[in-house]
């Protein structure tokens, strides 16, 4: 297969350049300012803690809820994250408690196709 | 400066699996649609952003026009709009280096920013630039290994993904822990939910962020009284601690 290295070097410049546009906005918007508006400053306090929930959502959102295994082993990883982090407060072990159960479950318990 | 490094790497490690895998399974595709190494090495120092370059293989592979894959990018990115807000005076502190930190705000690194707690030894703004620098290297690095060796690894990673989703759970449940008010956290969450069954998995993101940050501004007073309220029972607890030891002594 050839590849036309012009095309494809427009194309990399093209997402990287969007991409930074979207991580830049409101250092635009808002970074030239000597003191921030109130209420950007309010939003900066609260708005990770929505961001981030709705992240976890976002990672979970290929999930099939209605056909076999009706996301159970995403679920039921998730549970097992929150219970350890619970437990131990230990972002290392939770991490890994729940993915080593993700990758057992989707290969024993839960083999989809393939 | 090594204290400060150490714990700047310490903090990057629960990154390290989701990027390794991410970046990998991206040079794997780059290497099978046909491009060569060093495709994948420019993507991964000047797009880094993993998702998106994952669908830039298959737009690279279509043949899209730049028009549409501006849009593309604009629409799987955008959710990066909403993550500068939290660090503008952060990063304005940072030097020369204000530019670099706004570039490379990914999901993870937002993540790590937004949960961190420094000790009273390091210097928060290298810390901060050697978390950035040494995720961004670990990326640069999986992008080219997926490329060079992708085919050569033996076991099955598949489902090693799953780490980025265990370790934002865990930047979820501290910041719970160390808010006030949960009022932000339970905002999201509905807002998220809500618009996930009713426009379903592609395009429930941006309505939850930009209602999550409507909620949030017409609930301000009511989170400001929240603030003050848990401040009032804290002192009264404290209160009735010493209370209760002085009964005791009785």
């Amino acid at each position: 297969m050839s590849i036309n290295w012009i095309n494809t070097l427009e194309a990399l410049l093209v997402v990287a350049l969007v991409t930074i546009l979207t991580r830049s906005l409101p250092f635009l918007f808002f970074g030239g300012k000597k003191e921030l508006p109130d209420t950007i400053s309010y939003l900066g306090t609260v708005l990770p803690a929505a961001i981030m929930i709705i992240l976890v959502v976002f990672c979970l959102r290929n999930i099939g809820l209605t056909a076999y295994p009706f996301g159970l082993p995403e679920l039921l990883s998730v549970a097992v994250v929150i219970i350890v982090h619970r437990l131990r407060k230990n972002v290392f072990l939770s991490i890994s408690a729940g993915t080593g159960l993700y990758m057992v479950l989707t290969r024993t318990l839960f083999m989809t196709g393939c | 400066m090594m204290k400060s490094f150490v714990f700047a790497f310490k903090q990057a490690i629960p990154v390290f699996f989701p990027y390794l895998f991410i970046g990998i399974a991206f040079g794997v595709l780059m290497d099978e649609a046909g491009y060569t190494a060093g495709w994948s090495f420019l993507s991964g120092i000047f797009i880094y952003a993993g998702s998106m370059q994952i669908v830039l293989v298959s737009l690279l592979t279509a043949g899209a026009s730049l028009g549409t894959i501006a849009v593309m990018t604009f629409f799987v990115n955008a959710r990066h709009i909403f993550y500068g807000i939290a660090f503008i005076e952060k990063f304005k502190k940072m030097g020369r280096k204000y530019p670099y930190m706004i570039v490379t705000l990914t999901d993870e690194v937002y993540s790590i920013f937004c949960s961190i707690d420094y000790p009273d030894e390091v210097d928060v703004r290298k810390t901060d630039f050697y978390i950035t620098l040494i995720l961004h290297l670990v990326w640069i690095l999986s992008c080219l290994a997926g490329a060079l060796f992708g085919q050569l690894i033996p076991y099955d990673l598949a489902g090693i993904e799953f780490s980025a989703t265990a370790f934002f759970i865990t930047v979820c449940m501290n910041q719970w822990q160390s808010m006030d008010s949960h009022l932000p956290a339970i905002t999201g969450l509905i807002s998220a939910l809500a618009f996930y069954f009713i426009l379903g998995p592609s395009q429930f993101i941006l309505p939850a962020l930009a209602v999550s940050v409507l909620v949030l501004i017409v609930v301000r007073s009511r989170w400001l009284n929240d603030q003050k309220k848990n401040r009032g029972l804290e002192l009264e607890a404290g209160l009735t601690e010493q209370a209760e030891e002085i009964s005791y002594e009785y």
